[in-house]
């Protein structure tokens, strides 16, 4: 027994695995593979023409930028043999990475390439180096304005779900609630939380707390309609069903009503977002001292306009990673709806 | 042999006396029509019996049910279970409908599980749980959600469901009613053999004659507008009863010529 195992040919792994062949379904197609590296070449070149009017160190920048993009290319499309959940992210995301460096590469060519013949007059339109080197340049006053951002964004978004769930399910429950507080929703609500801006100055005891008032306002309405309205439309067999088998009120509003309404809810929590995105930079702008809002204000002051962009370029980073957050917890919540209804 | 062993006690079921209840309804059209879905019905029902309602839309059966199981109030009349009366929906009447009705965020497990949530009891009867999803058979789905089952399974959680509170009267609204006809013959088989098992008193409202002759002690004929109790026939044929047998189709003619359904339609 054991001499056969012994004498059984040794392949050596690495053979092996050369003699594995994909199968051509799971291999990312070679096009698709160096889409990316390619388009970062072609970037380089458009930059390398269009640079020599430019000040030095931003083309240097550019190209450290370009560079290490090109070799995480190049490792990912080395890495992906090994990895199928690799492999099908790069099938999905790497045309849009190429087609998005491009998209740089054409921005490059508007902005500095045809300088001479002035399409887009200087100050106000930065090429993509430069607005990478104000991002460098300023990383910590960026980094800074973002922080109190979130902080401001966090406080009115969590003080504003709070209270429009609370005040959501009320009025979805109770008739007494609804007839009271219903014309006061259709009425107070739809009024844009940034009207609100002179009376919260007045009232409030500084500017934070006006801005956190305002977003968590600009929450309240969509959070609170939505949430009453899927309390209120809960399938009647279902609390039915759920009273012949015991339940009590309090089981039927938070065992029954309330996950019967969370797709409706999650709807409200994701309106309330985008609201909060919008009176943050606003309310930012106007009386807060701080953050991205104020940040882009301030950098245009000074005509500083790459700086402005470079803001831009992270409030996109920042508000999508915030919203792809609140994606996650939806899927985790509502993992029961996948398979009922397309997301 | 499960369902044996949670019964316990060998009857569990109780009496039902429906004593001249009427239900009103507005009408649609106005505030000042009202039609009556029930016009004072009488019925009374053995402890362990299995009854069925049977009829045309519109006679007021599951109103009837609903009043039973307390989601709403008659208008006149008095309804009892044991010699407690009706007032409000209570654990002990389970009630199934003709849709499952799972809670689309809970697992297989979860659905069944509500009544002794609901209760408080989870923690004591926790066994349980698994007792009856082995009763209907769904052990191997207990972490599934309820859009992966089929419309038999579901079913089949449903009655779990109910059943879990062991109810002394358990009420069926046409539950068999959406499956196609293979899995209805099945399951009629399943709803009997737990009612055996169990002792539970049964009142099955259905559209399907078949199944009402298949099944039950007693079949309650209704006919509509205003839903009064036409008829209450006995069946008298052994158990386990044939679908083919002589005395099964006489008896289904007699009821088809009591609803004007015999043939030669003469309007």
């Amino acid at each position: 027994m054991s001499q056969e195992l012994a004498v059984q040919p040794r392949i050596p792994i690495s053979a092996e695995r050369e003699q594995i062949e994909l199968p051509a379904s799971s291999r990312v197609p070679a096009k698709i593979l160096l889409s990316v590296p390619v388009a970062i070449i072609l970037a380089l070149i458009v930059h390398w023409f269009s640079a020599k009017n430019e000040p030095e160190n931003e083309t240097r920048l550019y190209n450290l930028f370009l560079g290490e993009m090109f070799g995480a290319s190049l490792l990912i499309a080395y890495l992906q043999r090994f990895s199928a959940g690799l492999r099908e992210w790069m099938k999905e995301t790497c045309p849009i990475i190429g087609v998005a460096i491009l998209f740089l590469a054409i921005l490059e060519i508007i902005t500095a390439g045809l300088r001479w013949m002035p399409l887009l007059p200087m100050p106000y339109f930065p090429s993509p180096a430069g607005v990478l080197q104000s991002m460098i340049n300023d990383r910590e006053l960026l980094f800074d304005s973002t922080w109190h951002s979130l902080a401001l964004l966090l406080g009115g978004y969590t003080l504003g779900v709070t209270i429009g769930l609370i005040t959501g399910i009320c009025i979805g429950w109770f008739p007494l609630a609804r007839y009271w507080g219903m014309p006061v929703l259709k009425v107070v609500g739809p009024i844009p939380a940034t009207a609100w801006i002179p009376l919260a100055m007045i009232v409030s005891p500084s500017a934070m707390f006006s801005a956190i008032g305002l977003i968590a306002l600009a929450v309240w309405f969509p959070v609170t309609m939505l949430t009453a309205s899927g309390i209120s439309n809960t399938r009647a067999s279902y609390l039915d069903v759920a009273r012949t088998l015991g339940a009590s009120r309090s089981y039927l509003i938070f065992r029954v009503a309330i996950p019967a309404a969370m797709p409706n809810i999650f709807l409200g929590l994701f309106m309330g977002l985008g609201a909060s995105f919008l009176t943050l930079i606003v309310a930012e702008t106007i009386g807060v001292k701080s953050g991205l809002g104020w940040y882009v204000t301030w950098a245009q002051g000074w005509a500083e306009y790459g700086k402005v962009y470079a803001a831009l370029v992270i409030m996109a980073a920042f508000f999508s990673s915030i919203m792809s957050v609140l994606f996650k917890v939806r899927d985790h919540v509502l993992v029961w709806q996948k398979g009922v209804i397309k997301w | 042999m499960v369902a044996l062993n949670s019964a316990q006690s060998a009857a569990e079921g109780s009496t039902l006396r429906v004593d001249g209840v009427s239900k009103a309804f507005r009408g649609a059209d106005g505030v000042s029509t009202r039609t009556f879905a029930l016009d004072n019905v009488s019925l009374s029902v053995a402890a362990g019996e299995l009854i069925s309602i049977v009829g045309p839309s519109g006679c007021g059966k599951s109103t009837l049910l609903r009043l039973i199981a307390g989601l709403d109030s008659p208008n006149s009349g008095e309804l009892r279970v044991g010699s407690e009366v009706i007032t409000a929906p209570n654990a002990e009447r389970g009630l199934v409908f003709q849709d499952p009705n799972l809670f689309p965020w809970l697992t297989v497990r979860r659905n069944i599980e509500i009544g002794l949530v609901a209760r408080g009891l989870l923690r004591e009867k926790r066994h349980e749980v698994d007792e009856f999803m082995r009763l209907v058979g769904l052990e191997a789905f207990a972490n599934a959600f309820p859009h992966h089952l089929s419309g038999g399974m579901a079913q089949r959680v449903a009655l779990a469901r109910a059943l879990i509170n062991h109810p002394k009267l358990l009420l069926l609204d046409e539950p068999l009613g959406a499956l196609d006809a293979f899995t209805r013959m099945r399951m009629q088989d399943e709803v009997l053999r737990l009612w055996r098992a169990r002792q539970t008193t049964m009142v099955l409202v259905t559209h399907d004659i078949d199944e009402a002759i298949y099944m039950s002690d007693r079949i309650v004929i209704m006919s509509p507008r205003p839903g009064r109790i036409e008829r209450v026939i006995v069946v008298e044929l052994d158990r386990p009863r044939h679908r083919n047998s002589p005395e099964f189709l006489n008896l289904r003619g007699e009821i088809l010529e009591l609803l004007h359904f015999a043939g030669a339609a003469t309007a």
